[in-house]
């Protein structure tokens, strides 16, 4: 018996190996040297997807919050405080999100934690970094529930930790948003919503579909997709006959890509209309031309239009950065900048310097977090009493050779 | 029900693509007993070497004239990995406990797959793969695309020829031997190490052929796509009947099929409503695998033999 048994072993292996290879890779932070000549250091940590097919986001994220940490170093924003950022990668991975908070947590020298990309690891990270006092700014997670609490959509609203910012809207609004915008404007009445069930993915399409449905318009089928696979021929045919005019698809680019392609090769030729995680120019590279005239919705508007952008573009482009700033550049700029206003907050509060206790020091950054206020690269930054940011702006772009082109931009209004 | 022949077609064209792929599992198994983990990675470097050839022709060269260098360069990378991982992981093993090639398959994998994430430029994302110009063929109620018509000439071309090359040729009739019982095999003057590199050897072309089908078909690939395929041709083997180069395709088919019949039909079956979908596909290929391994153990295919050793 002993083939059968090593078959049945091999088995357990290989489930074992799905399990481990969820974990995912891990590479070591970014170890920059300490010489700052004087003066306190304040470490920033980052946390972001840096590898892994969601890579684009993540570095675009941790070039412009480089850049802020540069800024505020060459500026001199605080006086007698260097800025260093210590990058770790969690690889689109809850479990890693959380052993990196733990190590942000570990140093004393971290004084705020800037990310992360996703929110079902936004939402790992949080109570670690909640309990250690640390602040945290995320500047792409959306799911509403990681600043309203889980019953936001029955009213009760509830902060469950003090600890938490953002500098992005939430799903809430981004969702409804994309609803109003093709039941209005582009006259699309009925949809295919499909969702990949992480966090993100299926908050956004619950909160389309019942704009949409409140609207008048007809969800003619649903249906969801796992984010690793790429084959989605069965489901593409199900679209096609389906005759809806549109399909809605609440997760990221790298199964969007191959869903949007697939689905147009079935035969139909309808647009996908996503949330900001489709909004990357990875999208396109990989869709080719089938994602023309698909659509995402994006948090801010667009970086072109802002005067307050301009320089962090020009700077942006100045510092050679390998790849671009891709849609949470801006965000992930405000956000470190939130913290250096926060930490001058507290100097200024201790006569020039920092309190000499870690912990003191990390309660009182997140105090002074609730009030910063400051003009970023995506227009006025502040917290609202749940820590969700009061710039409530939203734009639609469209796929137009080649390119996402800005179709509209507006306030959410319900 | 309409979009049924639609659906089929669906369920073939994916699972013809792991049947080509579980080729390689079944034959390495059917000789050494080996399940060869890393094969999943040496249809990966497939797609990656069909990508290279595609981007060191000039700019401009017709996918159609491209295609058979593209797929010469994935084969000559997948079976240069395969014979390779034979000769230097698998072979200074073989004799030793039946741990120990698993557990080196298994990290084979990891560092091949490393290796292609590191090394190969820009690997770090999905990379976008040649595709062919033109819409959608539509053939008897059935719309194809222009990608999936390679896998559909290419996929039983490669089943017929192996089934003459078994069948046929003094080499297969010397693999057939080897499988049957390597000693005696050895004592009648067959070189059966040169046998265990051919079935590497052949296994790893057929990962190439599926790896280019497959770049064709989803227009990317990306160091991590030969997991999730591993996995699933090696359930197709399972299926199958692991050890019968047809129980592989026929074990393919069947998954390709059991996972697009449920992507596209569990939601109406009354009460299932919450276990349709795309999400839930592999559950439904996996459910199928169970129960035909309780009422059939050996697989669909498989034959009952006594075990050896």
């Amino acid at each position: 018996m002993r083939h059968r048994s090593l078959l049945v072993l091999t088995t357990a292996v290989t489930a074992g190996a799905l399990t481990l290879s969820a974990c995912g890779s891990r590479d070591g932070g970014n170890s920059g040297n300490d010489s700052s000549g004087g003066g306190t250091t304040v470490v920033i940590g980052l946390d972001a997807p840096l590898t892994g097919d969601l890579s684009a986001l993540g570095q675009g994220i941790k070039n412009s919050a480089d850049l802020a940490v540069k800024t505020a170093n060459k500026n001199k924003e605080v006086e007698g405080v260097t800025f260093k950022l210590t990058s770790l990668d969690d690889a689109a991975q809850a479990g890693t999100g959380q052993q990196n908070a733990t190590k942000f947590v570990g140093n004393d020298k971290v004084l705020g934690v800037i990310g992360p990309l996703n929110s079902h690891v936004g939402e790992s990270m949080q109570k670690v970094l909640a309990n250690a006092n640390l602040v945290q700014v995320s500047p792409a997670n959306t799911a509403p529930q990681l600043t309203q609490g889980p019953e936001w959509q029955d009213g009760k609203k509830v902060r469950p930790f003090k600890t938490y910012f953002r500098t992005s809207t939430t799903d809430a609004v981004q969702g409804p948003y994309a609803a109003q915008y093709v039941y209005n404007e582009m006259k699309l009445k009925s949809v295919f919503v499909i969702d990949d069930k992480k966090t993100y993915g299926a908050g956004l399409a619950a909160t389309f579909k019942k704009e949409f449905e409140k609207l008048g318009g007809k969800v003619v089928a649903t249906d969801n997709v796992n984010p690793e696979d790429r084959d989605f021929s069965a489901i593409a045919t199900k679209v096609k006959n389906s005759k809806a005019d549109f399909v809605y698809y609440g997760g990221e680019y790298p199964a969007g890509a191959p869903l949007t392609d697939q689905i147009k090769k079935a035969g139909a030729k309808i647009p996908v209309v996503g949330g900001d995680a489709l909004f990357s120019g990875d999208y396109i590279k990989l869709a080719k031309k089938n994602s023309e005239g698909d659509m995402a919705t994006s948090v801010g508007a667009p970086l072109e239009t802002l005067d307050t952008a301009k320089e962090f573009m020009k700077n942006y482009k100045a510092a050679g950065y390998k790849l671009p700033y891709e849609a949470y550049g801006g965000y992930a700029y405000d956000s470190t900048w939130a913290i250096v206003e926060a930490v001058k907050a507290v100097v200024e509060k201790n006569d020039g310097k920092l309190p000499e206790n870690a912990d003191e020091t990390r309660k009182q950054i997140t105090e002074a977090m609730q009030d910063v206020s400051f003009s970023g690269v995506t227009g006025d930054v502040s917290f609202d009493e749940f820590g969700d940011t009061t710039n409530r702006q939203l734009s639609v772009y469209k796929v137009k050779d080649g390119k996402h082109v800005p179709a509209k931009t507006g306030e959410f209004k319900g | 029900m309409h979009d049924l022949p639609e659906q089929l077609a669906n369920g073939l064209i994916l699972g013809a693509m792991y049947g080509l792929i579980a080729i390689g599992y079944t034959m390495v198994y059917g000789i050494v007993q080996l399940i060869n983990f890393a094969h999943g990675e040496i249809f990966m470097i497939g797609g990656f070497g069909a990508l290279t050839a595609w981007l060191w022709l000039p700019d401009g060269t017709s996918l159609m004239v491209a295609l058979p260098v593209m797929v010469l360069m994935a084969m000559t990378c997948a079976i240069l990995v395969g014979i390779g991982a034979e000769r230097l992981a698998y072979r200074p093993l073989r004799g030793g406990p039946r741990l120990a090639p698993l557990i080196t398959a298994i990290g084979l994998s990891i560092a091949l797959q490393q290796a292609i994430w590191a090394f190969y430029p820009d690997a770090k994302k999905d990379l976008s793969f040649p595709q062919f110009e033109g819409g959608t063929v539509h053939l008897a109620g059935i719309s194809l695309q222009r990608g999936e018509i390679f896998l559909l000439v290419a996929a039983p071309l490669c089943m017929i020829a192996l089934a003459v090359f078994v069948s046929k040729s003094r080499t297969g009739r010397a693999m057939q031997a080897t499988s049957q019982d390597p000693d005696t095999a050895k004592l009648m003057g067959i070189n059966t190490d040169r046998i265990i590199v051919t079935a590497f050897a052949i296994g790893a072309a057929f990962a190439a052929i599926a790896a280019v089908a497959h770049g064709l078909k989803y227009g990317q690939v990306s160091f991590r796509m030969g997991f999730i395929a591993g996995l699933k041709a090696f359930t197709a083997a399972v299926l199958g009947g692991i050890g019968n180069i047809y129980g592989a395709m026929i074990g393919g088919l069947a998954l390709g099929l059991a996972e697009a019949l449920a992507t596209a039909y569990m939601a109406d079956v009354p009460g299932m409503e919450q276990f349709g979908g795309g999400a839930w596909k592999d559950v439904w290929a996996f459910v199928l695998l169970i129960l035909v391994l309780l009422l059939r153990p050996q697989g669909i295919l498989g034959e009952r033999v006594s075990d050896r050793a």
